[in-house]
């Protein structure tokens, strides 16, 4: 192996943006996921097609908009500076909130098909044991939906990982601060350093198999009816 | 105030539903009807599962009441649940499961112990089991213990048996009856089982397009030929009779009811023990005198009180009065002309065979 001081440091800001990112996913697509899977509202479809955008958009679309948005002049972007935090793209935070965007698809989705095929009636049955709607999303729905949190959580590593399009157009390709794997990759290649890119190339493409195997193997046909039927 | 009393309106989708019961405090109320009649979404309404315009109180404790802009959720009910399949939490172990809902409830209002609810429904052996490892019939007795364990001051069955083959059900009947008889618990049972209904119910409540059609006591609307569970295979009545004795040369009881008695095979019952019998219309002939030879043993005096059709044209349905109670017979028209049948007239009831239900 020999991986340079900037493989090395990709590889290793590769894996703390993603690993970063899967927990705010979860933590931000949970709810969503729960919401679309439960709700009556109109607005149904269309927060369901904003969450599903990043899907069928070229990753470059989504990145200039987010550049456009986060950038000083920006209406987020101004919000940032007024709060003391400064602009988001060229930042480490910047690709953490775009990577977030980009990923949540993977992540809602799975959640919320967990949540839609238990369907309402263990929460009924919780209710009527005296769980408050809390509690019975906590005791109850958490848990069951767990094989599609599973599954969410391995997509949004997994995806975050191989973003590249929405990374180059809202963090550059700043050694050390937003110079991830797929980035690193493609300089490699810009550079005909073809070796260095197969390294680093085919250990991405064993990272993907590996992660889907185990997907399959744990995550795949679960019950997730919530019942033992 | 003591008792059941739940008014609720709800468009459904074929029909308003529209009913206004007033129901006894105790014992097992039957809501019985076709599918599709309403009687699951009563049942929800009482849970506050459904939405419905009215008022639900339940011994005393208002529930829901439109007028004062009160409707607790689900959840501050204190109501037992157990639904027609299987509702197990799979995430769980059998004992968990069971402590789910009683660790929810404040342990000065715990008033049926972890113990008891095994005991009774015999599910000691399967505590540390996941629910996917049990029969349908014992993941059934599992979620009733269940619901007993929150301590309710009403029991919702929504056709616990539904989903069970025959046998499962047989197995589960039994429990369901100590269930009655040891707790003090007011049940409403839904179901659309003529065998069930009899077996269990103290109450009946008959259900048609989301209306209640008849409401009472189980024996008086049973023997009513104006209901149309008058009209089909399982038409019967139930007795209430007490046993009177033993015979040990021709190994038979006799039980004795208001209007006399009757002589079952052997029964391992004491003397003075509580029988509820069914008689079924189809095993009740008619007899115009008491003298004339025949191999069946139990024949009563009983008086025609009125007729009315039965499923099959060929037949119709006869009401009879034994001394207070009431019979049904289901015999051929022609019979009737043949001997002459009219309303008061003096015969004799000829019962072929009679089922023991509890």
């Amino acid at each position: 192996m020999d991986l340079t001081h900037d493989d090395w440091s990709a590889v290793w800001l590769t894996l703390k943006l993603a690993g970063l990112v899967t927990v705010l996913l979860l933590i931000v697509g949970t709810p969503i996921a729960w919401w679309l899977a439960r709700t009556r509202s109109p607005l149904r479809s269309v927060v369901g097609a904003v969450v599903a955008l990043p899907i069928v958009l070229p990753p470059t679309v989504l990145g200039f908009y987010l550049l456009i948005v986060l950038a000083p002049s920006g209406p987020v972007g101004r919000l940032t500076e007024a709060l003391g935090l400064g602009a988001l793209p060229f930042t480490f935070p910047g690709l953490v909130v775009a990577s977030v965007f980009y990923s949540l698809p993977f992540v809602v989705q799975p959640i919320q098909n967990a949540f839609m095929a238990m369907g309402a009636r263990p929460l009924e049955v919780a209710a009527t044991l005296r769980a408050s709607p809390l509690a019975a999303f906590f005791r109850v729905a958490l848990p069951l939906a767990r094989p599609g949190l599973l599954t969410a959580a391995v997509l949004g590593f997994a995806h975050t990982v191989g973003e590249f399009g929405v990374v180059l157009m809202i963090g550059g390709n700043i050694p050390g601060k937003t110079q991830v794997l797929s980035v690193q990759i493609y300089n490699h290649v810009e550079a005909f350093e073809y070796a260095q890119a197969h390294e680093l190339a085919a250990g991405l493409v064993a990272f993907s198999f590996l992660t889907l195997v185990l997907l399959y193997r744990f995550g795949g046909a679960r019950n997730t009816s919530g019942f033992g039927s | 105030m003591s008792g059941l009393s739940i008014r609720a309106r709800l468009p459904l989708a074929d029909f308003e539903l529209d009913v206004d019961l007033a129901l006894p405090g105790r014992g097992v109320t039957a809501l019985f009807g076709a599918s599709g009649s309403g009687k699951t979404t009563v049942l929800r309404c009482v849970a506050g599962l459904a939405r419905a315009a009215g008022r639900v109180e339940v011994n005393g404790e208002v529930w829901q009441d439109d007028a004062r802009r009160i409707c607790l959720p689900t959840h501050k009910r204190a109501l037992g649940y157990v639904f027609q399949e299987a509702s197990l939490f799979a995430h769980l172990s059998v004992r968990d499961n069971l402590a789910f809902g009683q660790k929810r409830i404040a342990p000065a209002e715990r008033r049926v112990s972890h113990d008891t609810a095994v005991e009774l429904l015999g599910i000691g052996h399967l505590l540390d089991r996941s629910p996917d490892r049990l029969s349908g019939g014992e993941r059934q007795r599992v979620a009733i213990a269940r619901a007993l364990l929150t301590s309710p001051r009403l029991l919702l069955m929504d056709e616990p048996l539904a989903a069970l083959d025959a046998s499962r059900k047989q197995e589960i009947l039994p429990y369901l009856e100590r269930l009655h008889d040891e707790l003090a618990i007011p049940v409403i049972y839904v179901s659309h089982s003529m065998d069930e209904v009899l077996r269990l119910a103290d109450h009946l409540v008959l259900l048609e397009q989301g209306r209640v059609r008849a409401s009472g006591p189980c024996r008086e609307l049973l023997a009513r030929l104006d209901l149309p569970i008058a009209l089909g295979e399982e038409a019967a009545v139930l007795v209430d009779t007490t046993v009177a004795a033993h015979d040990e040369a021709y190994q038979l009881t006799r039980l004795a009811f208001a209007g006399g008695s009757i002589q079952v095979t052997r029964k391992a019952l004491a003397v003075g023990a509580r029988a509820r019998l069914k008689i079924q219309a189809r095993d009740v002939s008619i007899a115009l005198a008491a003298d004339n030879p025949s191999s069946i043993v139990n024949r009563l005096p009983a008086r025609i009180c009125g007729f009315a059709p039965a499923a099959h044209p060929a037949q119709c349905l006869v009401r009879l009065d034994a001394a207070g109670t009431p019979l049904l017979a289901r015999i051929t028209r022609l019979s009737k002309d043949q001997l002459g049948l009219v309303e008061g007239m003096a015969v004799v009831a000829q019962i072929k065979s009679v089922a023991l239900v509890g």
